[in-house]
Formats: C-alpha cells, sequence, structure tokens
C-alpha cells in the first residue's frame, strides 16, 4: 500500500520531500490520466493543502503565481494587459472541470512539448522558483525545462512558484493555438507574442514562443532581435520568415506532419504579430 | 487508511479509503452513488464531472484526499436545488438525453453555469459545458435545454388517448437518465463479485505459449484464476454461422494488437495491480499483414488458414451494360478515394456481470442484440440457448459497436467455471483497441452522364479492410454495392467490393455499414460530373434523384415512400441563399496573401439506405399485456440504445390500444421476459419492431374488446379497478378482480410480429434486397481557412424522408447526432492501433465543433411502415461527410480524396493545388 502525505505547512512538505521519493499532486490532471487502469501505488506528496502556495500576488519585480494557482485562478485575476497571452491559454487549456483543478506549475512540471502553458510564460521571460528543505533558487524557465517531459527539478526539489517579469503598462501579448477541434484539444502548435512599445510606438522589447514544434517549446531569439527596435504597424508581419523558426525541429505525429507544423507556425506567429501591431 | 469526511448532496459522509482513490470510484463503489459515470478516467470525456464547493471538477482526476471537508454535488443531489431541477425537467423536455450517459456530466457543468450566470448566451453554454462529450445529440439539443432552463423550463404537454405517435413526447426513460437512477452496465453488480481483467497482446501478430500459471497464482492469493483458451468450452464466435472463427481467449497465436490472450479473475486489487509481464507468455512477433495491400499481395500465411486469399467476401451488383453506358456518356468524372478506421467512441464502455444459476447463467451487460448475445455465450459455453439467460442494462450508446459480444462470453465462461458471480469494466484504452470499427475502405469509381446531366453509368469498386476477423465484414460488402451508385436512377451499374482481411482491429458494424464510405465517392463525382455538365449541383441531383416507379442498381421498383426529390426542393431555397451569400463573402475577401486566406464554400450530399437486414429475414415479435394492476406492458426485446425505441414503441403500442402512453410500461430485452424482437441495428426498429409491436397493441385491444362484447370503435380503458368500454352511449366493464391473470401477472396478451418482404438477391445483384429505403440530403456551409487548412462549419441544413416522424423531438435528435458523427468522419476521426486509444489522441466533435443544424422533415409515408414510418438512425450520418468535402471542394477547389480531411492533409492539398 502506498503512501499518502497531505501537510499543511510547506516546511512539513519539504522535510518530507528530502527524506523520501515522494510523486507530487497537485491538480491531478496529468497524474491520474497517466494511471489508466491501474492502481497508484507510488509514495505521494500531495500539495494541495499548501495553503503558502496559493494564489498570485504582485511582487517588486513583477507578478508570483503560487504553484497552487489553476488555470482558473488566472482566468479571473485581474492582471495588466500583457498578461492575455497567459489568460488566452488558460481559455483553451481542456475544459472548465479541468481549469478548475489544474495548475499553471503542474503544467510546467509536466514538460510536454505540447503545454500550452510554456509558450506565453517563456515569451514573459517566466521564472520558476525552486525550494527544497534548506535552500531556495530561481531558475529562468528556459533552463528549467530541459527535455520532452524532462525538467531540471532535482530529488527532494518543489517548484513552489513562477516569477513573470513585470513588463510596462505599454506592454500587450497575444496567443493563438492550432487544434483538430474546437475544445479539449492538444495543440498541433501554438504560439504566444509580447510587445512592448515605447511611447512612439516603437518597440522596446519583445518575447515571441512556439510550443509543439519541437521537445521543448522554443524562443525565437532571432525573430525577437529583428523585431526590436521596429515600428508596430504598417506591415511588420510580412517580416517574419522561415528562417526566423529554423530552431524548431517537430515530429510527425497523429496530430500532423512535421513539415506542416512548421508552415502552420509561420503563420501563427504573422497573426500573432498582426494583432498586436493592429495590422 | 483514514477516514475522510466531507458532505455529498447535502448529507456528511465518512469514507474510508486509499487517500489517492479517484473520488469517481468513491462516489460509485463506496457511496453506491453511481448517477456519476465514468467513460475514460482521464479528463477526456467529462463524464464524471461533479461540483466540489460549487464548482465542476472531473471526479476521476480528483484524489479523494483533496476533497475532505469540502462539499460536493452529484447528479443525484441537483434536485434539491430548485433551478437545477428545472434544468433537468427542460433536458427531458427538449430531448437533451439520448442515451444519457453523459447528461449527469452536462447537467452538473450546466449547473455551475447556471448558479454563476442566470442568463447565458449560447457562447457561454458551449464553453461551460465544452468539457463534456456526447456522442450521441450533436450537442445541439443541450444548448436549447441550458438556454431554455435558464429562461423559463417547459412543462411537457399532457398525455392524451390514443394520440401519442407524431407528438413530441419525453422518453419514458428519460428522467431516470436525468436524476443518475438509469442503470447502466457498470452500475449494477453484486458486492461479492469477483473482478476480471483480461490480458491482451501487446504485439499485431504473433504466436505464442502459456506457461505454467502455478506460481502466478502463489504469489498472487487475491487471484483466483487464470482463465485460457483451454477453459473455453467451444472456443469460436463470430456474427455470421459461416464465420465462426474469433477466439475468446486467442489460442496460440494473435491476429490484432489488442486481442484476449487471458483473463484474471479476483479480487480488483490484485488483477490490475498484476503486471502483464508478470504472465508466463512466450511471444514470437510475427510478420503482420497490416494493410490491404499487404494482405491482398498475399505473401506468406495467410491470416485464416482457410482463407488463402486474405478475402472475406466478394460483393457485386450488376444492372445493364456499364462499359457501354460509360461509352456512350458525354462527362465522365473518376477518382481514387480512401477513408480510416473510425471508433464508436460511445461514451459508456463495455461492462457487465454474469453468475451462474444452478444450470443456467444470467449476464447483464450493455448490448445491443440480447438474443444475438444468447445464442452466441451458448455457443461458447456449449449449452443450449434456453439456459441462457441475457438482461440487457441501459445502454451508454453503442452505433453498431455493441452488436458484437465483448465483456459476455468473457464473463460467462468465468462465472461457469468458478460458480461465482464475476464483473468487468474496460478501460477506456482497452475498449478502444479490442472493440470493433468502422471499415477504412479504398474506392476507386467513375461515373458517367449525357450531355443534359442524366446519369448513364456508374462503376464502382471498393476494398474493406474488415481487420483480423470478420464480424460484420459481410454484410458491408454486401450492402455497399446496392447502394454505390447512390439515390439516383443509373440505367447502367457495377459495384464490387471485397471484405479484406488484415492484422488491423476488427472492423464490423458502425452507423451505416460502409454506405457513409461509398457515399462519399459518388457525391464527389457528382459534382464533377455536375461542373463538368454546366449545371449546378443541386439541380444535377434533383435531376437523376430516383422516383417512384424508377429501378435501383438491383432492379427494385420502390413504389411509394421515395423522397428524394422532397428533401432537395425543400431544400433548394436555402441553397440558392447559401450560395450566393458564399460567393459575396468570397468577393469581400482580400486577395490571397499571408493571413489572408478565409473561404466559404457550400456542398450538398444526398444518400439512400435499406431499412433492415439486406434479404436476411429479421423478423420482430412484441407482445403486450393487460396486468392484474390494470397497466398495460409492452415485453420489448428491442434494445434501446439511446435512439428512443423505448418510447415511440410505447407510443404505437399506446395508439394501437387507445390509451394515453403513461398507461403502458414496458421491459426492455431480457430473454426470459421478452421475444426476439431483432437487433438495434440497420435503423430498423422503428419500422420492423414498430409494426410488431403495433400488431400486438392491437391485437390486445381485439381480444380485450371481444371480452367486453363491444364494437371496434369503442374508447378502451381501465378506469377504477374496471376494464371499461365506452362504445357509443353504452358503457360496458369488467372488474379486473374477476381476470384471472397467469403467473406473470398478465390477464391478456396480444401479440404481434413482422419480417420485412423481400426477394433476394440472384448472382448480379439483382433483387429487393429491402421493404424499404430512407432517403435525404444536406447542405454544409464551411470556412476553411487556407492557410491553416482548417475548416469551420458554419450551418448544416438536413432534409430527411423519413415516412413519419413517430416523435419528431427523436427524429431531430437523431438527426443531430449522425451529423455531429459525420462531421467527425469528416474532419478528425482516424483510429490508429497503439497510437489513438484514448479520447485525447482520437479526437471526436466537441460543442463547438458542431454548427447550427437546421432540420426539414419531409414525411412521404411508408405504406409498410407503422403510421408510414421509416428509419432515421444511420441516414442521418450517411450525407454529412460528401456535403462537407463538397463545400470544402466549393471553397478551395481541392477534392478531398482522404478522410478525415484534417488539417494537414487539407493544407497539403491546398499547396499541392497552388504549385
Ligand atoms: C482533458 C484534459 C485536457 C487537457 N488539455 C490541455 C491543454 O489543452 N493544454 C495543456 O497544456 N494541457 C492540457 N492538459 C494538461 C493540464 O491539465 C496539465 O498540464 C495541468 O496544468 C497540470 O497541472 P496539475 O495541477 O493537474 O498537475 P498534476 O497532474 O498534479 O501534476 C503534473 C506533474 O507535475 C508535477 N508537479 C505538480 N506540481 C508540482 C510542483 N509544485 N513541484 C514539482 N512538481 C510538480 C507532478 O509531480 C506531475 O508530474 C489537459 C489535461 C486533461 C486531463
Ligand atoms: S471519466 Fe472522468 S473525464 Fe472521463
Ligand atoms: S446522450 Fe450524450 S453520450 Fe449519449
Amino acid at each position: 500500500m502506498s503512501r499518502y502525505f497531505r501537510p499543511q505547512s510547506l516546511d512539513e512538505a519539504l522535510r518530507a520531500l528530502s527524506s523520501a521519493g515522494l510523486n507530487i499532486l497537485a491538480g491531478g490532471t496529468d497524474f491520474y490520466p497517466a494511471r489508466v487502469g491501474s492502481t497508484v501505488d507510488e509514495d505521494i506528496l500531495d500539495i494541495t493543502a499548501l495553503d503558502e502556495l496559493r494564489g498570485l500576488q504582485e511582487t517588486e519585480q513583477g507578478f508570483r503565481i503560487g504553484a497552487l494557482t489553476t488555470w482558473s485562478d488566472i482566468i479571473t485575476a485581474k492582471l495588466p494587459a500583457y498578461f492575455d497571452c497567459l489568460k488566452l491559454a488558460a481559455r483553451e487549456l481542456g475544459g472548465v472541470q479541468i481549469q478548475n483543478a489544474a495548475t499553471i506549475v503542474g503544467n510546467i512540471c509536466n514538460a510536454s512539448p505540447a503545454a500550452d502553458g510554456v509558450p506565453p510564460l517563456l515569451s514573459l521571460g517566466a521564472e520558476v522558483e525552486v525550494a527544497r528543505a534548506d535552500s531556495r533558487r530561481i531558475v529562468p524557465l528556459d533552463q528549467f525545462i530541459t527535455g520532452n517531459r524532462r525538467t531540471g527539478r532535482e530529488p527532494g526539489e518543489l517548484v513552489t512558484a513562477i516569477h513573470v517579469p513585470r513588463w510596462s503598462a505599454s506592454a500587450r501579448s497575444h496567443f493563438l493555438k492550432l487544434g483538430a477541434r474546437k475544445y479539449l484539444v492538444i495543440s498541433i502548435a501554438m504560439v504566444s507574442g509580447v510587445v512592448e512599445p515605447d511611447a512612439e510606438g516603437v518597440i522596446a522589447r519583445c518575447g515571441f514562443a512556439v510550443g509543439s514544434c519541437s521537445a521543448v517549446a522554443q524562443r525565437l531569439s532571432d525573430l525577437e532581435r529583428a523585431l526590436t527596435g521596429e515600428a508596430l504597424g504598417g506591415e511588420l508581419s510580412a517580416r517574419v520568415g522561415p528562417a526566423h523558426l529554423a530552431m524548431l525541429a517537430p515530429l510527425t505525429d497523429v496530430r500532423g506532419t512535421a513539415d506542416y507544423r512548421v508552415d502552420a507556425a509561420l503563420a501563427l506567429v504573422r497573426r500573432t504579430i498582426r494583432v498586436l501591431a493592429g495590422e | 487508511m483514514d477516514a475522510i469526511a466531507f458532505s455529498v448532496n447535502g448529507v456528511a459522509r465518512s469514507v474510508t479509503a486509499h487517500p489517492a482513490s479517484r473520488l469517481s470510484d468513491v462516489l460509485r463503489d463506496h457511496l453506491g452513488l453511481t448517477g456519476t459515470k465514468v467513460g475514460c478516467n482521464a479528463g477526456d470525456c467529462g463524464a464524471c464531472t461533479v461540483l466540489i464547493d460549487g464548482k465542476q471538477v472531473c471526479a476521476c482526476l480528483t484524489a479523494v484526499a483533496q476533497v475532505a471537508g469540502r462539499r460536493i454535488v452529484t447528479v443525484e443531489g441537483l434536485a434539491d436545488d430548485r433551478r437545477f431541477a428545472r434544468l433537468q425537467q427542460s433536458f427531458h423536455v427538449h430531448g437533451a438525453a439520448q442515451c444519457g450517459i453523459c447528461s449527469p456530466g452536462m447537467l452538473t457543468a450546466a449547473a455551475d453555469l447556471l448558479a454563476r450566470n442566470a442568463k447565458p448566451t449560447e457562447a457561454d453554454v458551449c464553453g461551460a459545458l465544452g468539457g463534456v462529450l456526447c456522442r450521441c445529440t450533436g450537442y445541439r439539443k443541450i444548448v436549447e435545454a441550458v438556454l431554455a432552463a435558464a429562461d423559463s423550463g417547459l412543462e411537457p404537454e399532457p398525455l392524451t388517448t390514443g394520440r401519442a405517435v407524431g407528438r413530441r413526447v419525453p422518453k419514458p426513460d428519460g428522467l431516470a437518465k436525468l436524476t443518475g437512477a438509469e442503470r447502466y452496465a457498470a452500475d449494477e453488480f453484486p458486492a461479492d463479485a469477483l473482478w476480471l481483467r483480461v490480458v491482451r497482446s501487446p504485439h499485431v501478430r504473433a504466436r505464442f505459449s502459456v506457461g505454467d500459471l502455478a506460481p502466478l497464482r502463489q504469489a498472487h492469493p487475491g487471484l483466483e484464476d487464470v482463465i485460457t483458451a483451454a477453459d473455453v468450452p467451444e472456443n469460436s464466435f463470430g456474427i455470421f454461422p459461416d464465420y465462426k472463427e474469433q477466439p475468446v481467449l486467442a489460442e496460440g497465436e494473435t491476429r490484432f494488437r489488442g486481442e484476449a490472450v487471458a483473463a484474471l479473475v479476483g479480487n480488483y486489487e490484485t488483477v490490475t495491480r498484476i503486471a502483464d509481464h508478470e504472465l508466463p507468455i512466450r511471444w514470437e512477433p510475427l510478420a503482420p499483414r497490416s494493410t490491404m495491400d499487404d494482405a491482398l499481395a498475399n505473401r506468406g500465411e495467410p491470416i485464416h488458414a482457410d482463407r488463402p486469399d486474405n478475402v472475406l467476401i466478394h460483393g457485386r451488383v450488376v444492372k445493364g451494360d456499364v462499359d457501354m453506358g460509360l461509352a456512350r456518356a458525354e462527362f465522365a468524372a473518376e477518382g481514387e478515394f480512401d477513408t480510416a478506421y473510425v471508433e464508436h467512441a460511445y461514451i459508456e464502455l463495455e461492462a457487465g456481470w454474469a453468475e451462474r444459476v444452478g444450470d443456467r447463467i444470467r449476464i447483464f451487460a450493455c448490448t445491443q442484440t440480447p438474443y444475438m448475445d444468447r445464442d452466441e455465450v451458448a455457443r461458447v459455453l456449449a449449452i443450449e440457448p434456453g439456459r441462457v439467460h441475457i438482461v440487457p442494462s441501459a445502454v451508454g450508446g453503442a452505433f453498431g459497436g455493441k452488436l458484437d459480444v465483448s465483456v459476455q462470453p468473457l464473463l460467462a465462461v468465468a462465472a461457469w467455471k468458478l460458480g461465482r458471480p464475476v464483473r468487468t469494466v474496460y478501460t477506456r484504452p482497452e475498449s478502444m483497441a479490442s472493440t470493433t470499427k468502422r471499415h477504412p475502405a479504398r474506392m476507386r469509381a467513375r461515373l458517367a452522364c449525357d450531355r443534359a446531366g442524366r446519369l448513364m453509368a456508374a462503376d464502382f469498386s471498393g476494398d474493406f479492410n474488415t481487420g483480423a476477423y470478420a464480424s460484420w465484414g459481410s454484410t458491408v460488402a454486401n450492402r455497399v454495392p446496392i447502394h454505390a451508385s447512390g439515390p439516383y436512377f443509373v440505367p447502367h451499374v457495377r459495384a464490387v467490393t471485397r471484405a479484406v482481411y488484415t492484422n488491423g482491429p476488427i472492423a464490423g458494424a458502425f452507423r451505416g455499414f460502409g454506405v457513409p464510405q461509398s457515399t462519399i465517392v459518388h457525391e464527389a463525382l457528382i459534382d464533377e460530373l455536375a461542373e463538368r455538365a454546366g449545371i449546378d449541383r443541386l439541380e444535377f441531383r434533383h435531376r437523376n434523384a430516383l422516383r417512384a416507379g424508377q429501378p435501383t442498381a438491383t432492379g427494385q421498383v420502390l413504389k411509394a415512400s421515395c423522397g428524394l426529390v422532397q428533401c432537395l426542393e425543400a431544400l433548394r431555397p436555402l441553397w440558392r441563399r447559401a450560395v450566393a451569400d458564399c460567393d459575396a463573402f468570397n468577393r469581400d475577401q482580400p486577395p490571397l496573401g499571408p493571413s489572408r486566406g478565409l473561404r466559404r464554400g457550400v456542398g450538398v450530399g444526398c444518400m439512400w439506405y435499406g431499412i433492415g437486414n439486406t434479404v436476411i429475414a429479421n423478423p420482430s415479435a412484441m407482445r403486450v399485456s393487460l396486468r392484474k394492476d390494470g397497466r398495460f406492458l409492452l415485453y420489448n426485446g428491442a434494445v434501446d440504445i439511446g435512439q428512443g425505441s423505448n418510447t415511440i414503441l410505447v407510443q404505437i403500442v399506446a395508439d394501437a390500444l387507445g390509451v394515453p402512453m403513461d398507461q403502458v410500461g414496458y421491459v426492455m430485452g431480457d430473454t426470459d421476459l421478452t421475444e426476439d424482437a431483432g437487433k438495434t441495428s440497420a435503423s430498423r426498429q422503428t419500422f420492423v419492431s414498430g409494426n410488431a409491436a403495433r400488431l400486438a397493441g392491437l391485437d390486445l385491444r381485439q381480444r380485450l374488446l371481444r371480452r367486453l362484447e363491444v364494437g371496434e370503435d369503442a374508447v378502451l380503458g381501465v378506469e377504477n379497478g374496471e376494464l371499461v368500454a365506452i362504445d357509443g352511449g353504452r358503457r360496458s366493464a369488467i372488474p379486473l378482480g374477476y381476470l384471472p391473470a397467469d403467473g406473470r401477472g398478465d390477464i391478456d396478451v396480444g401479440h404481434g410480429s413482422f419480417n420485412p418482404p423481400t426477394v433476394p438477391l440472384d448472382t448480379d445483384g439483382q433483387g429487393e434486397p429491402y421493404a424499404t429505403y430512407a432517403f435525404g440530403a444536406q447542405v454544409a456551409e464551411v470556412e476553411v481557412d487556407l492557410e491553416l487548412g482548417t475548416t469551420r462549419l458554419l450551418k448544416i441544413t438536413a432534409a430527411h424522408d423519413v415516412g413519419r416522424a413517430i416523435n419528431p423531438t427523436q427524429v431531430e435528435g437523431q438527426i443531430h447526432g449522425g451529423i455531429a458523427q459525420g462531421i467527425g468522419m469528416a474532419l478528425m476521426e482516424e483510429y490508429h492501433a497503439g497510437k489513438t486509444e484514448n479520447l485525447h489522441d482520437y479526437l471526436i466533435p466537441t460543442f463547438g465543433d458542431v454548427p447550427p443544424i437546421e432540420v426539414i422533415l419531409i414525411e412521404d409515408r411508408e405504406p409498410l411502415g407503422p403510421h408510414g414510418a421509416k428509419g432515421v438512425g444511420e441516414p442521418a450520418l450517411i450525407p454529412t461527410a460528401p456535403a462537407i468535402f463538397g463545400a470544402i471542394r466549393h471553397a478551395t477547389g481541392v477534392t478531398v480524396r482522404q478522410a478525415p480531411a484534417t488539417p494537414d492533409r487539407l493544407r497539403a492539398a491546398i499547396l499541392a493545388m497552388q504549385r
């Protein structure tokens, strides 16, 4: 019979985690589907009673999304416009019953190539807060996720929050998801983009990321460089070319061919820019 | 294990369970609240949706430890809140539950919505309920029901005597489905039942041997037995007498991935914990015949030793002289088309339990065909059919997939051997891997017409991949040639088919038996012909539509109820409007370029479909009795799989007797109580069993009128414990107490039976294979994103000739549901063994994928039908994919040659055309 811990305090949880190999359970929306037809027989650390991990706070540097923040919490939270990408992703992730239970941190930790939370957070420049019994570290998200369903979380560590840096009030973002049906669909490709125009409407800072087109969602750094310093508007989207997506390495699977994915990702990036630039 | 306390439906509960147990299992198994359904255990179907502190959540993804101290509301508790009771009533009146297995999830999700938003829009409803899948209704009536409940709800019309047929009466079994009371296959079982878990082949094709099982049993004390082929008295079954070739448990060789090789029987924890690799099975993988090309290349060992060419059967219909017809025609169109394996994806998983009762066996399970199950189980156990008692559960969707036995023989063998009740519920991956699919087809055809656009000839050949075992492959191979030239008058026809064995999943019966596939072909070619002949696509079809008096491909001359012309005429104004709208939209679009690529299109698809078995006798027999309590009882052998036979049969019987519907009860499908009504397939229950039920009702009425010594026109009834008739001014009555009843409590019994008249087909397939045909036409309006290859449906308008709508709400429901499945087949559904064995990789349409549907009912009475009715279950699905493909072609110029038209395929075809 497997053991099951549901501690009330973070300290207790971290202590338990340091002493035993425990599987972390949050909303369970990745955990249970991986166990269809079998009974749970691993030892579990259920973190859902850790009130310290609940909630979304504004900090000096930006926003802290506690590890128990659900997708529904994101949808209903009052957040600056540059969080729209994350809100749009939240609305299209599963159905409402999934959004009510599933956590953003769980989505990151599960590290699926098709995780819809990753491109928005990458484009926003998010960082991951990881704690262990005696220490705490902050890792940029693009370094935290290391591969298909692999992260840099070490034994004994718990992800306690995601930090999203503050962007200027003018920043705005957008997210586009492509799937073969309307609801409850795993992305064939998805794109998130954030732009921060200065007073003249010139892009001071931006972030773009594409998911489902490689083992780990990719930031489009070349594109970000190319667009920084450009004026929003005009035919900005036409400036995006296949070379900006060269780092994508998609697979062919039941959801789409590799060629299609790259082709579609390019279209989605252009559309994201059109929306952000008001073209 | 600690006790976990929480409240369910306002009642404090405490359970002792492993804290990681799924809440759904705890509700069902510990608390007996089986209203919460489990369709996947993976969050994909939403059937398990409950409210936790007022928010909708999947109970299958919730550890019971997480609900400590929280408030849970399940479907059983909804009625405690007046708003939610109104919601249930609204579902009832709007026909929003067909099989009802999704209804608990739909209702709880809707309750969450209404509690937050008293005046939701349609988009709000779709968004809030979008996490729950329904395979029956096409969602539209659910949307209507939620919107109406938010408005005011609706009262059902009062029941009146003798006037049930043709009215929108709610289902007699509707409220049970909406309160959680209905008993589906997984909802009933004795507490002491052993659990059975099937061990399945991980290989596509392999030889295997089973070693000594004693060590496994010693290692796992909770394991009572391991059943293998050696335990099965007669280890072969199959739909038709000639093809009893499928083993209950494979013997030495497996022929498809997921084939059953052994069954572990014991307590649930033990048999689910044992890993398959712990079994002493030695596997020797063999080269599989994965595709029809592999199988037809005919190298190496055949899949079945007695079928050296891997062909199960050939089908053939030949009329006139096709070569001459083609030679003389002015225009021709031809092409090759492929379709995929399609999964039924009913939300209810196969389940049931069996028990040995003396020298008999009793099986409670979901099925479409209790009498075939009885005979199949009797064969497998090598006992007489009379010793098998099948008790069908309520069925949570089937669509042809529950025509073949699944759990029944396995449970029977185990319960027979062990002398203890045995139960099982398949997992979703297991259900998908092991049960039948729609046949993938590769079809080639040539269609030709004269200068005036009159069809001259149709030349069709099609191969249908029947997978590892015969199942219904011969039915498909025989039905397709009859229908392959479409619902048109074509003087010269040659249509040949083969059902081909492969090591793929077994293809069997699925709504339409191959006709949905072949309809894609003729409708695509008709569009091309119309274009070549310069005739509007709808008018071309109208010109060629089969009319009464014209011979079909099999030389049958339909004398009546041949309503395609009326369907097309009813669609004509809409068609013209849609074509004009779409041309206007496309004109206003900017020229193609990056991010600019929306194009609209309109398509029309036509169908016809023979009701009932192809030539093979398919009688139905019904009995109706007057009970000693004064009620009437229909002994109904027809299983309602959600399509509503329980309702329409009761409507028909009530009118035949001349009494209000609520005085007629029924038993369904119990083989000890009912007579054989045949299977619920081939859209036959309204037509065939409807006739039998009507005759039984009329027979009982005659008998009772005779007892009362009154004339034919007397008004019959039961009042204050008396059987009463009023004939003109004269009242005649007998106290029920004076009338002796038999051992079952029946005072008098009326009998009725009906077998549709057919004429056998000769070697050219000429004859009268069906007594009547359904006709229909649908128009699809779509918007294609040329850059992404995605297709958005704007509207579907469906005109169907159903003879007579016994219950218009239910007919519309069938049409909506058929269209939803047609949408899936057209745009997203493609089953790959080992890759899409769940409901997130295998996609079926959701709330957001079914557009508004307008239904136009054409009632061209069938003289042979009960009140003129035919059938509609399968017909509804058939024209949808062809209409969508026609619309895609109109929008893009691309002819879809491979279904489904997934975004990547459509985009590739668009690029290829632009090059
Ligand atoms: C029907 C359905 C539809 C879905 N649709 C989508 C979709 O469209 N897009 C999408 O991206 N995802 C989708 N998902 C997956 C999505 O729900 C999850 O990725 C979710 O966000 C994970 O959160 P959770 O709280 O449920 O995690 P859990 O299942 O509890 O855990 C997930 C993993 O993360 C680990 N973990 C969780 N929290 C922590 C922590 N604090 N520290 C360290 N490790 C942790 C767990 O050990 C586990 O390995 C869907 C899921 C379902 C069932
Ligand atoms: S059973 Fe829970 S979502 Fe399907
Ligand atoms: S009524 Fe929805 S699945 Fe059957």
